[in-house]
């Protein structure tokens, strides 16, 4: 099976805010620009969309810029491996290809952290972001029982997206202080802006209950979600619900990273000033770089693609510098005030499942002597989704380090695994060959 | 994004929105199960964002394609472990 390649000077992984700013940047600097994203649109988490007229003026302006500066937008793909940083092998419905680039930015954004509970793996439990992305889809909510429980800003937002779309939103569940909530609102709220969101998102589910010092315990039903346990300052009560939205803040997706060697710190990509990684050619900019808002985001994203079109470190604008600072400071206070309550860390139960695709139980874990004993008797992270969720899991519940991560990242189809490893046909750029010992068909891709 | 187009579902055809992803399609026709797994417990949707492999469902005879990354097209034919 020959691949097909093609070749760009700078090639983006992601198209959220930072990812669509790098590219906007990077193509009015005069290069060829490719951004490759697996979501159907462009927008990423916080802009998903299905239509564009449903979007902000920040995002409508930016979508707008990517297209005149002549970004070409590759959606509905996945990069399955990176040969080296200026090689990626990318999945997309019309099969694999061969990106050749000089540069790259990586903006691959972050996701939920779940935490395992007992009940966790029904039909109707999802995350609070993940509610908000099925609503964002599609789905509709009017009318349905809704449970949010979470932590941070997200929290909020989502439950005023769940209420204007006319779900029967039951009890939003902030696992934080009381204490720890109003004081970072105190510090967040001299921003104007900031302050009017909340307003809004809190006047949006007026009369939903908002507890503090709240967290789901248990999710109870036959087939799907019946009803959640609560547990709050005053004990534990049962709530009836059609869907949970349940969270433990947010990990910033750095497989790719880590694959390409770039150092991660604190489980983020580690950037300096000019968003450059560890590695000659890669840059990272938003929430892989640690989680910090769209505003800083976008900032991270210009100069991370002024950067690799070649600009000057001296062409980085006070502005975006501001911008990105502002940002991190905001991340880092959310951190400090949402941070994870140690009950929530081990809630799982000996017969709750932790790893979702393989069906691996914590009781089947609990007696491994280290992550790696542990995977070769159950296949624990080894399934689809290759410890995506149950890897923050298990560092909650045992401790372990962040899974090494090694091609093919995600699960791409056996094709595209197999046109990896088969020279391209075509004379031109050097072959993504791997040697032969990376893939033994006997085992899982990774373990 | 306006009109509906026809797309099938385990075999019955049903009218949804235009523009909608293949998850909020089948959630909206009340699938709950999206794929079963090893002790056929039923999955549905976990993350919404093309992470979590729990809405694996078959899309035109291709097995293994998440449901939240894929919007709906006429004619489409979706199986899902019902």
């Amino acid at each position: 099976m020959s691949v097909r390649c093609r070749e760009v000077d700078v090639a983006v992984v992601g198209a959220g805010p930072a990812g669509l700013a790098a590219a906007a940047a990077a193509a009015e600097a005069g290069r060829r620009v490719l951004v490759i994203d697996q979501s159907p649109r462009a927008g990423g988490q916080i802009w998903r969309h299905r239509d564009e007229g449903s979007l902000g003026r920040v995002p409508r302006a930016l979508l707008a810029r990517v297209a005149s500066a002549g970004v070409t937008v590759l959606t509905g793909t996945t990069v399955v491996d990176a040969v080296s940083p200026r090689q990626l092998l990318v999945e997309g419905v019309d099969g694999v290809e061969v990106i050749d680039t000089t540069a790259l930015v990586l903006a691959t954004g972050a996701r939920e952290r779940f935490l395992p509970f007992p009940g966790w793996t029904l039909p109707g439990v999802a995350g609070v972001g993940g509610l908000q992305a099925l609503l964002k889809g599609g789905t509709s909510f009017r009318g349905k029982r809704v449970v949010l429980a979470g932590t941070g800003p997200l929290l909020v937002a989502v439950a005023a997206a769940l209420a204007d779309a006319g779900a029967r939103l039951v009890l939003v569940a902030e696992q934080a202080p009381w204490r720890r909530v109003t004081g970072f609102a105190l510090h967040a709220f001299t921003n104007a802006g900031r302050l009017r969101d909340a307003l809004r998102y809190r006047w949006a589910f007026a009369r939903t209950p908002y507890v503090t010092d709240a967290w789901v315990t248990a999710a109870d039903g036959d087939t799907r979600l019946r009803d959640v346990e609560v547990r709050t300052s005053r004990g534990t009560r049962t709530v009836d619900c059609d869907w949970l939205g349940c969270a433990a803040g947010l990990v910033p997706t750095i497989e790719l990273a880590q694959l390409l060697g770039c150092t991660v710190e604190r489980d983020r990509v580690r950037v300096d000033s000019m968003q450059s990684t560890s590695v000659t050619g890669v840059w990272a900019a938003g929430e892989c770089t640690g989680v910090k808002g769209d505003a800083a985001a976008l900032a991270e994203g210009e100069i991370a693609g002024r950067a690799a079109a070649g600009d000057t470190p001296g062409a980085t604008s006070a502005a975006l510098v501001r911008a990105r600072d502002d940002g991190r400071l905001l991340g880092a206070r959310i951190d400090a005030a949402f941070s994870l309550r140690a009950e929530l860390l081990n809630l799982a139960a000996p017969d709750t499942i932790i790893c979702r695709c393989e069906d691996v139980r914590r009781d089947a874990i609990d007696p491994a002597w280290t992550p790696r004993q542990a995977k070769l008797w159950t296949r624990v992270g080894m399934g689809a989704c290759q410890g995506a969720v149950c890897g923050p899991a298990c560092s909650a519940l045992f401790g372990w380090a962040a899974n090494t991560v090694r091609a093919p990242l995600g699960a791409p189809s056996c094709g595209a695994w197999q046109a990896a490893l088969t020279p391209p046909a075509l004379p031109g750029p050097p072959s993504p060959v791997r040697q032969a010992p990376e893939v033994d068909p006997h085992q899982g891709p990774a373990d | 994004m306006t009109g509906v187009v026809s797309i099938v579902i385990d075999g019955t055809t049903r009218e949804v929105a235009a523009g909608v992803t293949v998850a909020a399609a089948l959630l909206d026709h009340g699938v709950m199960a999206f794929r079963r797994d090893l002790h056929d417990a039923p999955r549905a949707p976990l993350c919404g964002m093309g992470s979590c492999m729990e809405c694996r469902v078959t899309i035109d005879g291709r097995a293994e394609r998440r449901a939240c990354l894929v919007v709906v097209v006429d004619g489409m034919r979706i199986e899902t472990a019902g």
